[in-house]
C-alpha cells in the first residue's frame, strides 16, 4: 500500500516506469512468444478439434478484459476517495485497453462458438454480460470526452465506472446460469480440469496477454501525464 | 502444407481468429507509442523555448 501511494506521485511514477517499463516489455514478448508458439504445437483436443487453439486467445483476452475493468474501477475508488489526479489518468488510459481485449473476447469467442455450438452468438447470461462490458467501456470513454472540465469528466466517469463494477460478477458466475459457454475449468477448488498440453500454453498466453496490457497501461499513462504538463506549461505561458 | 493451413477442417476459424488479434494487438501496440512519442517531442519542444 505504501509503495503504491509513493507510485501516485506523477513524477515517481514516470522515474520508477521508465526503469521497470522494457523488462515489463520484454516479458510480456517471452511469455506471448512462447505461448503461441507451445499453443501451435499442442494437438487437437479429441473433442473439439483443432478449434482448442482459439482458447489461447479467447481466454487470456476476455480474462485480460475483466482484469482491465477491475483495475480501471479500483483507480476511479481512489480517484473519487482521494481525488489523486493519479488515479484519473491512471482509469482514463485503462480504458480504451480494456475495450479493446474486450472486443477481441467477443470477436474469438464468436469465432470459437460457430464450429463448437453451431451459432456465432446466442443472448444467454455469459455471453450478454460480456457485451454489456464492452458498451461499458465505450461509455466511459465517451463521458470522459463529452464533459470538457477534466476534474468534473473525471469524477463523472469515476461513478460510472463503480456502477458498472457489478457486471464483473455477473460475468464471473453466469457460466452456472443457463449457458451454453463452458464452465469454469481452470481456477476449480478440486484443481484444473484440462490437460496439460493445453494448460501451458493457455497459462503462458494469459501471462503474455496481463504484461502486455500493463505494458500498454504504462506507456499510456505516461503520455497522459507528459501531456498534462504540456497542457500546464501552454496555460502557464500563452504564445 | 494444405494440414497446416486446413486445420482439420476448422481453418476457417482457427485463422481469422489468431489473424484479428495479432493484427488488433500490433496496431494497439503501434497506436501506443506514436502517441507516447508525439507526446513527449511537444513538451521538449515547448520546454526548450
Amino acid at each position: 500500500m505504501a509503495g503504491m501511494f509513493a507510485l501516485a506521485n506523477p513524477k515517481r511514477f514516470m522515474d520508477a516506469s521508465a526503469r521497470f517499463l522494457p523488462w515489463l516489455a520484454l516479458a510480456a514478448g517471452a511469455a506471448l512468444a512462447a505461448g503461441l508458439l507451445l499453443g501451435f504445437l499442442a494437438p487437437p483436443d479429441y473433442q473439439q478439434g483443432t478449434t482448442v487453439k482459439i482458447m489461447f486467445l479467447h481466454v487470456p483476452a476476455a480474462w485480460t478484459a475483466m482484469m482491465a475493468y477491475g483495475l480501471l474501477a479500483l483507480a476511479s475508488f481512489f480517484s473519487l476517495i482521494w481525488r489523486h489526479p493519479l488515479a484519473d489518468v491512471a482509469a482514463k488510459t485503462a480504458a480504451p485497453l480494456g475495450a479493446l481485449f474486450t472486443a477481441l473476447g467477443l470477436i474469438t469467442g464468436s469465432l470459437w462458438g460457430r464450429p463448437m455450438w453451431g451459432t456465432y452468438w446466442v443472448w444467454d447470461a455469459r455471453l450478454t454480460s460480456f457485451l454489456i462490458l464492452l458498451f461499458l467501456y465505450l461509455g466511459y470513454i465517451a463521458l470522459w470526452s463529452a464533459i470538457e472540465d477534466e476534474t468534473r469528466a473525471a469524477r463523472a466517469a469515476a461513478i460510472l465506472a463503480l456502477v458498472g463494477a457489478v457486471n464483473l460478477p455477473i460475468i464471473e458466475f453466469s457460466v452456472n446460469w443457463h449457458t451454453l459457454h463452458q464452465g469454469e475449468s481452470i481456477l476449480r477448488a478440486d484443481g484444473p480440469q484440462i490437460a496439460s498440453v493445453f494448460l501451458w500454453p493457455l497459462g503462458l498466453t494469459a501471462l503474455g496477454y496481463t504484461l502486455l496490457f500493463l505494458a500498454l497501461w504504462t506507456v499510456r499513462i505516461r503520455t497522459e501525464i507528459l501531456e498534462r504538463r504540456t497542457r500546464t506549461l501552454m496555460l502557464a505561458e500563452p504564445q | 502444407m494444405s494440414a497446416w493451413t486446413d486445420m482439420g477442417g476448422y481453418g476457417a476459424f482457427v485463422w481469422p481468429a489468431y489473424g484479428v488479434t495479432l493484427l488488433a494487438l500490433s496496431v494497439a501496440i503501434a497506436i501506443t507509442l506514436r502517441a507516447y512519442r508525439r507526446a513527449k517531442d511537444r513538451l521538449a519542444k515547448l520546454e526548450k523555448t
